[in-house]
């Protein structure tokens, strides 16, 4: 069982707050994932979750059990730090059997449970070998082994994949998810990612200077962004955000329209502009339009291949029904 | 792209490091080699080098006149000592300021460094009359906590540097692991800071081995180590160069040889592969 909760909890280093009173409850066997920009908090949330930190005030309940105040030893949480954080003198074996042994479980059980977490992670054939001898992908599979062997009430995993390169980052990440469908724990991932955040949790937490900015699954956050900074957060590439007269037309004082939701025509629409950067995906096509009396240039995604070129003179209609208003405050209307 | 090194350039190099590494050697050469000459030779003006007639006479004086072996142990004993007592209370010291750091631990460590920068000279006469008071004179232990005390500023030191390098996230790792303190430095911070540690300990054996100012002034005759035999040899009653030198090739001989042998093990160090 993994439900954890937090009620008011608060955390200042010296004179600064960075989590001011926060209140969440992590369901048992949800993937929930921490997302917002550097400096927002998540990984210091996580700390507090994982123990190593102590609150300020507040409480943690791990499974309606008071864990405010417990090592983090005795929360029976286990942590993937960005680093790996594996253990340099020791084998991948004895990586994987330290927490084991330290909860002084009998050898043949050790051996069994290394066995079947080297088995599930292709790491077999890697069992004798130091850490040192690894390529990144491999030690953050023992770092995941490691966690997995303790069967513990819940994963925290603190950017595990930015160390790594694109490729091996996108196989990782089916990995994780492939392991959360597999084990059905609670899982509490931390990314500044949001791609990341959207392709795995079943529930994101958008922080931003402590504050949780909003709680949902993926597409609720992407349909209904409960203010413009999730709006802008949340979507690659970024939601345009236009405000001032064009605006004021749908009584917002901000409104916003994802680059998917924008069409693109060289005959007729709403706003006439001029093409600037594109970019080429193949499968998409992501240009910059500069619109006049809108500001920042528009990105517009268009679907497989469009030849138009720099400089070419286009028409932009947003599709009213995914259209985002937001007033003075950057609250969502409606 | 790597930089291309010139032959010339590299050649340049090589003969620099080489004329500096032998003019840092040549004193200890010389001091061999004045050893094995007779006390004429060893005068000789100009200076002979290697043709002169070879003798193990100055050894056998030495070992005559004085108890090598004595002040050997005496050596071994303060320098192994105040290297042990050091580092019992330098270890849980250097943890704590490496990894519970407080406000005020930067300037801690800049005071007791600046502990170092006093003229021993300066404190002899009130260590002098207190070791007569506490009976501590011309004895093995009151050099061990003299030593220990002077060199305690460099072992915390040294070790908190090494401790420092050890990210801590492998530390909280272990934590998470379900680590208690105590098996977390028995079974993580030991093993990856030995090299450190090892190091740390020679440093300081062989600055305990070499001390002479304390060593000299605070003993006479029970508990003089080596640097007090050399000392024995350059006497009022004339400068003998060939015995001197064979009292100091004695002296040194432990410590250089312990040094060579272990300076691979010590360079090595511990190739950290767990944290990128």
């Amino acid at each position: 069982m993994g439900r954890i909760t937090l009620d008011k909890v608060r955390k200042t280093f010296g004179d600064v707050e960075v989590i001011p009173p926060l209140d969440l409850t992590i369901e048992d066997g949800e993937f929930v994932v921490f997302v917002g920009p550097s400096g927002c908090g998540k990984s210091t949330l996580l700390r507090l979750i994982a123990g190593l930190e102590d609150v300020t005030s507040g409480q943690i309940r791990i499974d309606r059990q008071d864990a405010t105040d417990l090592p983090p030893a005795k929360r029976g949480l286990a942590m993937v730090f960005q680093s790996y954080a594996l253990y340099p003198h020791m084998s991948v074996r004895k990586n994987i059997a330290f927490p084991m042994k330290m909860a002084g479980l009998p050898q043949d059980e050790q051996d069994r449970r290394i066995e079947a977490a080297a088995k599930a992670l292709n790491l077999t054939d890697y069992l004798d070998r130091k850490p040192g001898q690894l390529s990144g992908g491999q030690r953050q599979r023992v770092a995941i082994g490691r966690a997995i062997v303790r069967e513990p009430a819940a994963f925290l995993f603190d950017e595990p994949l930015s160390n790594l390169d694109a490729a091996l980052r996108v196989g990782m990440r089916l990995e994780i998810s492939e392991l959360h469908k597999r084990l059905a724990t609670t899982m509490i991932y931390v990314t500044h990612d949001q791609v990341e955040a959207m392709t795995m949790a079943d529930k994101i937490v958008v922080l931003r200077a402590g504050h949780i900015e909003q709680v949902g699954s993926p597409l609720e956050l992407y349909n209904r962004p409960r203010n413009v900074f999730v709006a802008g957060f949340i979507g690659s590439p970024k939601m345009n955000l236009i405000s001032g007269a064009e605006a004021e037309k749908h009584g917002a004082v901000t409104i916003g329209i994802r680059p998917e939701h924008l069409g693109i025509s060289t005959e007729s629409g709403l706003w006439k502009g001029v093409i600037g950067v594109s970019e080429h995906l193949g499968s998409d096509t992501f240009f910059h339009v500069t619109v006049e009396g809108l500001g920042e240039p528009l990105t517009v995604r268009a679907s497989g291949e469009v030849s138009l070129k720099y400089g070419d003179i286009v028409w932009l209609t947003p599709n009213e029904v995914n259209l985002h208003r937001f007033n003075a405050e950057g609250l969502r209307i409606a | 792209m790597a930089r291309s090194v010139s032959t010339q350039r590299k050649l340049v190099t090589t003969v620099f490091a080489w004329a500096i590494g032998i003019a840092i050697f040549f004193p200890i050469l010389w001091t061999i080699l004045t050893s094995f000459k007779t006390e004429a030779a060893a005068i000789a003006d100009p200076p002979v080098w290697f043709n002169f007639h070879w003798t193990l006479e100055n050894y056998a004086t030495v070992q005559e006149r004085s108890n090598y072996f004595r002040h050997f142990m005496n050596s071994v004993i303060i320098s192994g000592g105040s290297t042990l007592l050091g580092l019992i209370i330098a270890v849980p010291a250097a943890w704590a300021m490496a990894f519970v750091p407080a406000r005020r631990t930067k300037d801690v460590l800049m005071w007791m460094l600046s502990t170092k920068m006093l003229p021993p000279v300066g404190v002899l006469v009130p260590i002098y009359l207190l070791f007569r008071d506490l009976g501590l004179l011309d004895t093995r232990i009151g050099l061990v906590i003299v030593l220990t005390l002077i060199n305690l500023p460099i072992i915390v030191w040294m070790l908190y540097t090494y401790f420092k390098e050890i990210p801590g996230e492998i530390l909280e790792a272990a934590r998470m692991d379900g680590a208690t303190l105590r098996s977390e430095i028995i079974h993580v911070l030991t093993p990856m800071a030995i090299p450190g540690m090892a190091s740390t300990v020679l440093l300081n054996i062989i600055l305990a081995w070499n001390e002479a100012f304390w060593t000299l002034n605070l003993t006479a005759a029970k508990a003089a180590p080596l640097t007090a035999f050399i000392a024995s040899y350059s006497s009022p009653e004339g400068l003998f160069y060939a015995k001197l030198s064979a009292a100091s090739t004695m002296a040194i001989a432990p410590i250089l040889i312990m040094g060579w042998f272990s300076q691979k093990q010590l360079v090595r160090g511990l190739t950290f592969g767990a944290v990128k």
